[in-house]
């Protein structure tokens, strides 16, 4: 049975060798080996929920999202006129980084919720917002749409999930970087240029269905086309002589997911950073923070994300509902994102001098107990 | 070609599903808003999770773990991940006892 704990090794550790990188490729031994193992596709577990609260808990309004949704493009609006009305004085910056903040991070979210479709009642609105933000986060709404359903099948199933933030050994460098964006905006552009040309790599063959494939291509057409007309149009202001009002179209348009992702990266390494891979209980490889409420608007609640990966049937509005339901039997809450952090940066240090340590933490004495035996066809899993 | 019995009709609350299991084979049974009763197959033509645990709403099934939706009327697949249609039996109300006509 898997013990609570403040850390836990799992695996015997060399610390005088460089740790080998693991595979995380879904098409190489990793995905053989979890498909071995009975990882793949398998039974998680979940805490007991009546039968009647959860349909409470799952029903879908549109309400919440139209008010959220309101707000979100009217600031998008208002910080883009303050920067433009202010261009040329010190007072555009802050109407500049705020309007990064609602282009560059809460696209994640509005991507993320509008994808499960749990937005929005009318399924027509969680596709435009779909759409709007995958254009923002620069994600092929196609891509994404499986490869975040691969995501909840295998939730950091090594060789199984395409969306693993911490790979290991860490990069502590590229996982800085990725606070400014420069890396990731660079290869998901080049990722939809690729999908615009027609090509897909062997790691979106293996998530996404042969019939969705000229749909992804389609998609990258579009969102590539509305780059180049950014571009055209930044040009055009330029031979106009315009000079530094050319960059406009650019902090309206692509820029943002640089210069305002980082409260995107803030949040989004919490939800899996120095917890287990390969395990199939999501109190173990995600993980629950408290969070301020401009932070919890931003993000759209995904800070209950063991909640949301247990039951993603339940909008983001009712998940702190469904926390105060089942929070008997997860984990602790983080009490901030700066206590999470701390824990977090903790782990992925040890994490780096010793592969396979991952932390576990407590449970409180109402939980049921960590579900080891899910694990016990994986040998190295198998704890004392 | 059987009739079988699976429920009582009122062992389905209104805008609501069960399981059935029967001959090695499982079901889910809906009682949808217009207060008729239908069947479709078990599991989602995705990734094969029982729709019982999804939400019902309308004349729609969402599967629980990646928000699929069927017309349970029909079968038919709407919404990704989901694009192999489902299964439907004909369902038949006998004095309060739900029967699913299985070839």
């Amino acid at each position: 049975m898997l013990r609570a704990g403040e850390g836990t090794a799992i695996a015997p550790s060399d610390t005088s060798a460089a740790p080998a990188p693991r595979d995380y490729t879904l098409t190489g031994p990793s995905a053989r080996q979890a498909a071995e193992r009975g990882l793949v596709a398998a039974e998680w577990y979940h805490s007991d929920v009546p039968r009647k609260k959860m349909k409470e808990l799952m029903a879908r309004r549109d309400g919440p999202a139209l008010r959220d949704s309101a707000i979100w493009i009217g600031l998008h609006v208002l910080f883009a006129a303050g920067g433009i009305w202010f261009w040329g004085s010190w007072i555009a910056v802050p109407f500049w980084l705020a309007y990064g903040v609602l282009y560059g991070s809460a696209c994640d979210a509005r991507w993320h919720e509008c994808g499960h479709g749990t937005a929005f009642r009318t399924r027509w609105m969680n596709d435009v917002v779909y759409h709007i933000a995958s254009f923002q986060v620069i994600r092929n709404p196609v891509n994404w749409r499986w490869s975040h359903a691969r995501h909840h099948t295998d939730t950091i199933i090594v060789g199984r999930d395409a969306e693993i933030a911490w790979m290991h050994p860490v990069k502590l460098a590229l996982k800085a970087l990725a606070y400014v964006g420069i890396h990731d905006v660079w290869t998901s552009l080049g990722g939809l240029v690729r999908n615009a040309a027609g090509k897909l790599s062997a790691e979106e063959k293996e998530y996404i269905p042969q019939s969705e494939w000229h749909k992804a291509v389609f998609w990258a057409r579009w969102h590539v086309a509305i780059y180049a007309a950014t571009v055209l149009v930044a040009l055009g202001m330029l031979l106009a002589g315009m000079g530094w009002k050319a960059t406009i179209p650019f902090l309206l348009i692509g820029g943002p997911r640089v210069y305002g992702c980082w409260h995107m990266i803030m949040t989004g390494l919490l939800q899996h950073g120095g917890l287990a891979e390969d395990v199939l209980d999501h109190r173990l490889n995600s993980r629950t923070v408290y969070m301020n409420p401009v932070s919890r608007w931003i993000y759209w609640n995904m800070n209950y994300h063991v909640e949301h990966h247990m039951f993603p049937m339940v909008p983001y509005y009712a998940l702190p509902a469904l926390h105060e339901v089942i929070k008997h039997d997860l984990p602790s809450p983080n009490t901030s994102i700066w206590q999470a952090y701390r824990e977090m940066i903790r782990a992925v240090m040890r994490q780096r001098r010793e592969p396979g340590y991952y932390l576990v933490r407590e449970l409180p004495a109402t939980a049921r107990p960590y579900q080891g035996q899910l694990h016990a066809a994986v040998p190295e899993r198998a704890m004392a | 070609m059987p009739w079988i019995d699976a429920c009582a009709s009122d062992d389905i609350e209104e805008e609501d599903v069960i399981r059935w299991d029967h001959g090695g084979q499982t079901f889910a049974i809906y009682h949808g808003a217009d207060g008729a009763f239908y069947c479709t197959d078990g599991l989602c033509t995705h990734e094969q999770v029982h729709l019982a645990d999804g939400l019902v709403m309308d004349f729609e099934i969402e599967c629980p773990r990646h928000n699929g939706v069927f017309d349970y009327r029909s079968g038919k697949a709407l919404r990704a991940p989901v694009c192999v249609d489902l299964a439907t039996y004909e369902v038949r109300d006998v004095d309060g006892r739900i029967e699913v006509l299985i070839e």
